[in-house]
């Protein structure tokens, strides 16, 4: 019986338990011994010349080692020189960063973008003397008019980088200038919808440790791709093979620790030049001003269709608000264009995507990274179609969802669909959750015009994942010759369980027992080939690897097994519940793993893998969202939360469900608490955790999963993405649960966050026509 | 790890943590956080937030469950701090809370978790048999991004079903 | 992140504190459970030379039946004024509001005293407090003073303290019908500050975070001692209201949520009597 798809608690935890997780602040290397700690000096006006930085004050604190800025980083390698921007070439189909009129500096130079950029770093002894110190370094600012809205962009009146000669950085998709496609419909619906912007907020902050030693460097970095890592930190001046970065455990990343951040190039240099280890530990107002942040979308849309509940036609305009810099191009609106038409099959779809730039963070992935967008706003879009036919919304879904005999489905924006049970999924969540009976007690409180209303909230999703399946995944598998192995992965986990799931795969194929097996990620230095986490990507490409792996150190040791029982290659079996060498019809010889791989030369049989695949993978799903809205007061309470999330065949429920709930916890607070806030000058008005809204226990259901299991035929696993498909579902469930709460009142639409005040002002509205 | 060199420790603070009594001279501004981390050397109490909002650092103070970042080491002069270090037995036996946790996946990336288990540690002695609304309510100081609290809860139910603390 | 540097200072006694408090004059404040005051110096709101720790101060730490009414102790901390089984019978609203403050870990070291010496708007208890018409004992160098509630709280974060008074004791009397109570706190998250709270005792009705100070809804209050009904009376509940408008809710959603509250506490406030 193959452990997989069993439940198996993880082999991460003991350690996690009783020691305490090791994050870089909790490192402790010889080669880190002295450090100075950094303290950044941060911009604390949004869009502003700096006319002058005074550190004299700073500098005379105890403890203080150096004060640095822009101005001392001459011994870096200079940037690229700017080429010309131009505005209608097309757009990078990758996370690139533009770069050019268009670059973002290490310490700022000569003007600030946004209020948290970081403009000197401080080095103390200690912590604490850093904070005193850089509270005394002093800036000048010669403020500059504020860009502190997509609108203000698009008006192009202050220009952030005025040698591009505008605030519109990127821009792609389709024409959507084409009206007739709405030309057959009988209901056609139009509308704006906000996606918006959201801290990623990870519980452990960014932070970094950087020493140097002989002319290379070593960098601790709390980071989702220590590889990626070392490459940005080639921005240092040396080759890679001379630097080491180690991702120790990682204390959440949702996508915004992909590699690393300006911050930890200028501590690696910071290290150089004082000659002194250094280590930096970002504080939560830090993390909430100047880590990026997600989302942050506007939409207009349009949906046409007939009567009878056939979506015709959908047309999607996409708005991106991309911060002061444009750390990901286009990428994340591609995403959104690309996957606009989600799990309907409309015959006719047109998206396109603008982005500007704006004096706020820097917006890059976060937990679905351009799909939730998508997801959230033909969900609303269906709904009001839905609505405006008077049909139910579930009803309308089934009639318009891709069926399962048209897969593989390309859509008309592209996306390539591999397998899909859209419907089935529906089915599922909707018996779970009662549909009937829910939509019965809705009707008898809105029949006694109870102030508690009832709102029940459909989402129906499909996402991307692995979606740079070409760049793959490695995985070197040892087998030693005391019979034990050890996995160096590309993946790198920060919470998901992999050396858990990875040890269960060796044991699943090789019958080398879990405890067994030791799971190494995170080091270049061990791993200097990899991609790392991102994009839901690492079991079906970092858990093929492995797969594949295991069955060439399997091959590898049948031939030294036969060797050893003297026998056939094609006589030996390997029993893979025992973990035994056999020869078949020979019950009394076995070899174990040790002595074959004592065969091996040196005594380890090893296999290096990198695991492609030719495309993404599009795990899909249903969720259902149970709330109860005080009308009085414009309260939402989350009452249940019924998902059926599809990623294929489940490795083991427990971290599978992990995930889900992890993703709908975010993605219910997008849809219910948190939002990023500026004032009018750019001021950042949710930079602590008393005022931004994370979500928390209290305000939250326990959740009902229900299973739905559909493969890919694109990797030997069978298996898609699950990381970010609870969010990407969660969000449009839960919006349109609110919306439906208050529709009898007349209410058609409300923008996250559902707070209380924006349903009650909606409420107020819809009784005043 | 020496981050406070001479001329700064103004206060003498003697606590006895998970057991040990650890006396040093510390500045007055001293968070008690900091103290466990780097003078006790227990760095598995974590930092996560500056206002008092998300339950990381939290250990137990006389056995009560308290925020340690809001907490000055010389407030906890003379007293008694228990972090997730000392929770498990001399014999190295995870506590009740612990092995719920690890039985439930009450946690991914552990960050959250020393002061989520601590919390919860002092939750049950205060209410052995909470509901679980009982204990979402309880819980409300304490962030987590990955779980989605659902098997925090789980956890804390079947710590308490199976016994509680003992 | 890091409070700026200060001396610190341990008073064993009231006594001492005073003396304390005298010897370091303005440049000292009082630390009592530090979930008020800490956090605002770790932001560098404040910068305190001198904390004048007033941890070990045992004697201010009781909750006693005195017949009339209940007398705490200004350092008795929240979790002993919500699970009292004195106030459980005699001040309901008290211990429940004490349960309703921050979060547990927040309860366990806050105190009722620092609460309202801290004197925020936005807090449940001082709100409470005046709804019941509670006394606050006050001990300075030249002697001690009662302040009645109402007269307690003057303006932004600022009380009747002169600087180096130390508040000892809070006196609430016991109300005639102690189950004629209700305390609604409305927030978005568990977590939050009230957005807008309501504190009833009987026909006393007091509102969190409706202005510069804790206050009485006085004009609610009158309408129901003239005979009102409860919701002509709720109607009136944010006359005489200054409520401000920040990320949270405008001040026409408070003053909404004001009259719904104020209904709402008064109906449930007749109910359990």
């Amino acid at each position: 019986m193959s452990i997989l798809g069993t439940r198996v608690i993880r082999t991460e935890d003991p350690r996690l338990l009783t020691a305490g997780g090791v994050y870089v602040d909790d490192v402790r290397e010889p080669e880190l011994d002295g450090a100075a700690r950094a303290t950044f000096v941060r911009s604390t006006v949004a869009h502003a010349l700096i006319t002058g930085i005074d550190a004299s004050a700073a500098l005379e604190q105890p403890g203080v080692i150096a004060v640095l800025t822009a101005a001392d980083m001459t011994d870096l390698p200079p940037p690229p020189p700017p080429g010309e921007f131009d505005p209608d070439a097309p757009p990078s189909e990758a996370p690139v960063p533009l770069g050019g009129v268009w670059g973002e500096p290490l310490l700022a130079i000569d003007r600030v973008r946004f209020v948290g950029e970081p403009v000197a770093i401080v080095l103390t002894d200690s912590t604490y003397q850093g904070e005193d110190a850089a509270e005394l370094v002093s800036v000048d600012y010669a403020p500059l008019p504020a860009v502190a809205s997509i609108d203000a962009a698009l008006a192009d009146e202050s220009l952030l980088f005025p040698d591009a000669g505008t605030n519109l950085c990127q821009k792609g998709g389709h024409d959507t200038s084409d009206e007739s496609i709405f030309d057959d419909c009988e209901i056609v619906v139009e509308g704006d919808i906000v996606n918006q912007r959201v801290a990623c907020l990870p519980m452990e902050g960014r932070s970094t440790a950087a020493a140097w030693r002989d002319g290379k460097l070593s960098v601790w970095a709390s980071s989702q791709n220590a590889q990626i890592a070392r490459f940005i930190l080639t921005a240092i001046g040396l080759p890679p093979d001379a630097i080491r970065v180690v991702a120790p455990d990682v204390g959440g990343g949702f996508g915004a620790k992909i590699g690393v951040d300006r911050e930890s190039i200028i501590v690696a240099w910071a290290a150089k030049h004082v000659g002194r280890p250094v280590r930096w530990v970002e504080t939560r107002n830090e993390n909430l001003t100047a880590m990026t942040q997600g989302r942050a979308q506007r939409h207009h849309i349009k949906i046409g269709g007939t009567r009878d509940g056939h979506i015709k036609a959908y047309r999607l305009n996409v708005l991106q608000d991309t911060g002061a810099y444009a750390r990901m191009g286009g990428f994340l609106p591609s995403l959104t264009v690309l996957m606009a038409p989600g799990v309907y099959d409309i015959p006719a779809v047109q998206a396109d995507y603008k982005v500007v730039v704006t004096d706020a963070t820097p917006i890059a992935a976060y937990r679905g990274a351009g799909r939730p967008e998508a997801a959230a706003t033909i969900e609303r879009a269906v709904d009001w179609f839905a609505a405006e036919a008077g049909l139910d919304p579930a009803d309308v879904r089934k009639l318009n969802f891709i069926q399962p005999d048209q897969f593989p489905f390309v859509t008309k924006t592209g996306a390539p669909y591999d397998s899909g049970q859209y419907e089935a999924a529906l089915d599922k969540v909707l018996a779970r959750a009662g549909y009937e009976q829910l939509r019965a007690e809705q009707a008898r409180r809105r029949e006694s015009g109870d102030v508690k209303q009832l709102g029940i909230g459909l989402a129906s999703y499909v996402e991307v994942t692995a979606g740079d399946a070409a760049a793959g995944e490695t995985c070197k598998l040892e087998v030693h010759s005391d019979g034990t192995a050890t996995v160096y992965t590309g993946s790198s986990a920060h919470g998901q369980g992999h050396h858990t799931a990875f040890a269960m795969l060796v044991q699943s194929e090789l019958g080398i027992p879990m405890d067994k097996v030791e799971v190494i990620h995170g080091d270049t230095d061990l791993i200097p080939d990899g991609v790392g986490t991102y994009a839901s990507r690492s079991l079906q490409l970092g858990g093929s690897a492995v797969h594949k792996a295991a069955i060439e150190v399997k091959d590898e040791a049948a031939k030294k097994a036969a060797s050893l029982f003297e026998a056939a290659e094609a006589d030996i079996e390997l029993d893979a519940n025992t973990g035994l060498w056999q020869v078949r019809g020979d019950p009394d010889k076995s070899l174990t793993w040790a002595a074959v791989a004592s065969e091996a030369e040196g005594g380890t049989l090893m296999a290096f893998v990198r695991f492609t695949q030719t495309m993404p993978t599009f795990p899909f799903g249903s969720q259902l969202s149970l709330v109860e809205v005080d009308t009085e007061t414009g309260k939402v309470t989350l009452l249940r939360h019924v998902t059926a999330d599809d990623a294929g065949p489940v490795l083991n429920p427990v971290l599978m469900e992990g995930q889900r709930h992890g993703g709908i916890a975010q993605g219910a607070a997008q849809a219910l608490c948190e939002e990023v806030l500026y004032d009018a000058d750019g001021n950042p008005l949710t930079s602590t955790l008393a005022d931004y809204g994370a979500i928390t226990a209290a305000e939250l259901p326990s959740f009902e999963l229900e299973t739905s299991e559909t493969p890919t035929t694109l990797n030997p696993l069978g298996v898609k993405g699950i990381g970010e498909a609870g969010t990407i579902g969660a969000t449009p469930a839960v919006q349109n649960a609110v919306v439906d709460a208050v529709s009898h009142l007349g209410v058609r639409h409300i923008d996250m966050p559902l707070t209380p005040e924006r349903v009650w002002t909606a409420i107020q509205k819809a009784s005043a026509k | 790890m020496d981050r406070y060199p001479e001329g700064e420790r103004e206060v003498k603070v003697e606590l006895t943590v998970n057991g040990k009594d650890i006396t040093a001279d510390v500045e007055d501004r001293m968070l008690l956080v900091h103290f466990l981390r780097d003078v006790a050397n227990l760095t598995a109490t974590n930092i996560g937030c500056e206002t008092t909002s998300c339950g990381a650092c939290t250990v137990l103070l006389d056995g009560e469950s308290v925020k340690s970042c809001t907490v000055l080491a010389a407030q906890a002069d003379g007293r008694s701090v228990t972090t997730l270090e000392g929770l498990a037995s001399d014999s190295g036996e995870m506590h009740p809370v612990q092995k719920a946790f690890h039985e439930e996946h009450g946690l991914q990336c552990g960050y959250c978790t020393p002061g989520m288990v601590m919390a919860i540690v002092s939750l049950l002695e205060e209410n052995p048999s909470p509901t679980e609304e009982q204990v979402r309510a309880g819980l409300e100081g304490n962030i987590c991004r990955c779980t989605g609290y659902h098997n925090i809860v789980r956890a804390a139910l079947s710590a308490a079903a199976n016994g509680g603390n003992s | 992140m890091i409070p700026p540097a200060f001396t610190y200072v341990r008073a064993s006694s009231v006594d001492d504190a005073l003396g304390l408090a005298a010897e370091h004059g303005e440049d000292a404040k009082y630390l009592a459970g530090g979930h008020s005051l800490l956090p605002l110096m770790k932001l560098r709101f404040a910068s305190p030379a001198v904390l004048i720790d007033l941890g070990r101060v045992g004697e201010l730490s009781y909750i006693r039946d005195e017949g009339t009414h209940v007398a705490i102790g200004a350092l008795t901390r929240h979790h002993d004024v919500e699970h009292s089984t004195v106030l459980a019978s005699e001040i309901p609203l008290l211990a429940h509001t004490a349960g309703q403050v921050g979060d547990p870990q927040i309860r366990h070291r806050g105190t009722i005293g620092g609460s309202v010496a801290h004197g925020d708007a936005a807090s449940d208890l001082p709100a409470a407090l005046l709804a019941l018409d509670a006394t606050f004992v006050v001990r300075g160098q030249s002697g001690t003073r009662s302040v009645p509630a109402a007269e307690f709280f003057k303006g932004i974060f600022e009380t009747a303290l002169e600087p180096g008074e130390l508040l000892t004791e809070i006196q609430v009397p016991k109300p005639a019908a102690p189950a004629a109570w209700s305390f609604q706190k409305f927030t978005k998250r568990a977590i939050d500050w009230a957005i807008v709270g309501v504190a009833v005792q009987g026909h006393a009705i007091a509102l969190v975070n409706m202005g510069s100070v804790p206050m009485r809804a006085a004009a609610a209050e009158a309408a129901l001692a003239s005979g009102a009904s409860v919701s002509d009376a709720a109607a009136l509940a944010a006359e005489g209201t200054s409520a401000g408008s920040d990320i949270h809710a405008s001040k026409e959603f408070r003053e909404h949520l004001a009259r719904v509250l104020v209904k709402r506490a008064l109906d449930e406030a007749a109910a359990r009597s």
